[in-house]
């Protein structure tokens, strides 16, 4: 008797999230002709990369008016080339209403002008994750002289490590976590590429600013905990954590 | 080859001309031939403060632009041997010190002189980099209190950044913290960054504390580099910081409060 129902019932798949590396198209503004005449041109330098693949149109910086998009041309277009029109990352109501006519997804992520006022913690999502199979650690940028008011030091890719102080009016920057072994007078921003995981260590916090993936503190609610002492700064549930390293 | 000293601050007011004046009084005092540039062009100040303003003809900007020599610019001083001064002009406007003309009379100059001293014009456009351009070493000079010492921190940056040394890859020039217009007193009573403080903030070696003092005032009204002042508090300071410069070493001095006596006590406290 439980044979039968479970039998109906074993797992024929499994829901998993993933992040793939897509190609998008900015669109800035829609002629048909044109389109096409732009697109042969961009095939012919590199016929082999564009054959078979999935392309998001990106309407964030479309400056002609939404009557003139039509998605049919446009997938038609594309189709001839051998180029998949998956989805669109639309700006406007408007533009969302003629995507789901044209039965294109809409994608998260492209609606910069209006959803400004919405919580912009989201926001880092919209950055496609690199593919998995090219993940290599960007190596720790190492800075031995103190960072001096007017400087600004980005780690673009990786950590950020810094073996000097951070003056009052300096900028340290980076993708991953940022170490700095001397006092933090300056400001610091970790994981600018909205990383959440990243961290901010500091052997004396005295800082105008910390951040980590947008969440921000100033100097001023900074006082009352850690203040000129060795801390580290994480974020937890959206908020920036400030804690003494030794009880790390 | 001349050895070059930048005086700079970021900061208007904290002393560098009158800096530069006694550093550079001190080190001709030394036996060191030395040639001081005012970079302040339209601001000139150093050429009052060496007493030599009525005897300007031709200044950095007329050599710059071929209009004189060198020989005819440089002004002998009348007090100290082997003391040489490149008056600023007045009447043009900072960026007429071009890279180029500026670095032809630095090299020119490089091989008569042992040290040349380079005012610095205050903030960090155009003169101030020129000024700092060239330097192998780097006197800050910084008054204890919270902006200059912002501001050091900001031109000691630049300094590691924008310097030939920097561009070029050498090993960054030499910096020294000089403290102008110390007041132990005030300092006591926390109206003031102690010397501590400052060091600890800019890390930086310190080349010396110029007390705050009356005598540097009257010094520069006068004319007079205060280190010929060889009696006063403010005098014997920059003298020991241009032997500390020269590679001596000596204590610093005049970091306390005057001990007030007994009977001055009692009698300022009721």
């Amino acid at each position: 008797m439980s044979d039968t129902a479970t039998t109906g019932v074993s797992q024929s798949f499994q829901l998993k999230s993933a992040s793939v590396s897509l190609t998008a198209l900015e669109l800035y503004y829609f002629d048909d002709t044109e389109f096409e005449a732009n697109l042969r041109e961009k095939i012919s330098q590199a016929p082999g990369f564009f054959k078979d693949i999935p392309l998001v149109i990106s309407l964030d910086k479309y400056e002609g008016p939404d009557r003139e998009l039509d998605f049919f041309k446009i997938i038609g277009t594309c189709r001839r080339y051998n180029i998949h029109v998956i989805g669109v990352r639309a700006a406007t109501d408007d533009q969302r209403r003629l995507a789901r006519s044209a039965e294109l997804p809409v994608l998260p992520g492209g609606s910069l002008r209006e959803t400004k006022s919405e919580a912009p913690a989201q926001q880092p999502e919209a950055a496609p994750e690199p593919s998995p199979t090219l993940a290599q650690p960007a190596p720790a940028k190492v800075i031995t002289q103190p960072v001096r008011s007017g400087q600004q030091i980005t780690a673009p890719e990786g950590d950020l490590v810094i073996l000097a102080p951070v003056q009052a009016g300096a900028e340290v920057l980076a993708a991953g976590d940022i170490h700095i072994y001397g006092p933090l007078r300056g400001r610091a921003l970790a994981g600018i590429h909205g990383t959440e995981g990243a961290r901010i260590f500091c052997q004396s916090l005295e800082a105008e600013l910390v951040s980590i993936a947008g969440h921000y503190k100033i100097s001023e609610d900074l006082q009352d905990n850690g203040w000129k002492g060795a801390v580290h700064i994480q974020l937890k549930d959206d908020l920036l954590v400030v804690k003494p390293l030794d009880k790390a | 080859m001349a050895r070059i000293i930048v005086v700079t601050s970021g900061k208007g007011g904290v002393g560098k001309t009158t800096t530069s004046a006694s550093i550079s009084t001190g080190l001709a005092k030394h036996g060191q031939k030395t040639v001081v540039i005012d970079f302040d062009v339209g601001l000139r100040n150093l050429d009052l403060i060496m007493n030599c303003e009525r005897r300007v003809v031709y200044d950095f900007v007329n050599v710059i632009q071929g209009e004189a020599t060198l020989n005819q610019a440089l002004i002998k001083d009348k007090r100290v041997d082997g003391l040489y001064i490149l008056p600023a002009s007045q009447t043009r406007e900072k960026e007429a010190l071009t890279k180029e003309g500026v670095e032809k009379v630095i090299n020119e100059l490089s091989g008569t002189f042992d040290y040349i001293v380079c005012d610095s014009p205050a903030g960090i456009e155009h003169g101030a980099l020129m000024a700092l351009y060239h330097a192998d070493e780097a006197i800050v000079v910084t008054n204890p209190e919270v902006s200059s010492v912002r501001d050091s921190d900001r031109i000691l940056g630049i300094l590691q950044s924008k310097s030939k040394r920097a561009e070029n890859g050498l090993e960054p020039a030499k910096e020294h913290l000089l403290l102008t217009r110390y007041n132990p007193e005030r300092v006591d009573k926390g109206e003031m960054l102690s010397v501590q403080d400052v060091e600890e903030i800019l890390a930086i070696p310190l080349l010396g504390v110029i007390p705050e003092s009356q005598v540097v005032l009257n010094a520069s009204n006068q004319g007079l580099p205060v280190i010929l002042e060889e009696d006063s508090d403010a005098g014997q300071a920059y003298e020991d910081a241009v032997a500390r410069l020269l590679g001596e070493e000596r204590e610093h001095r005049f970091l306390t409060a005057q001990r007030k006596g007994f009977f001055s006590r009692m009698f300022k406290g009721a």
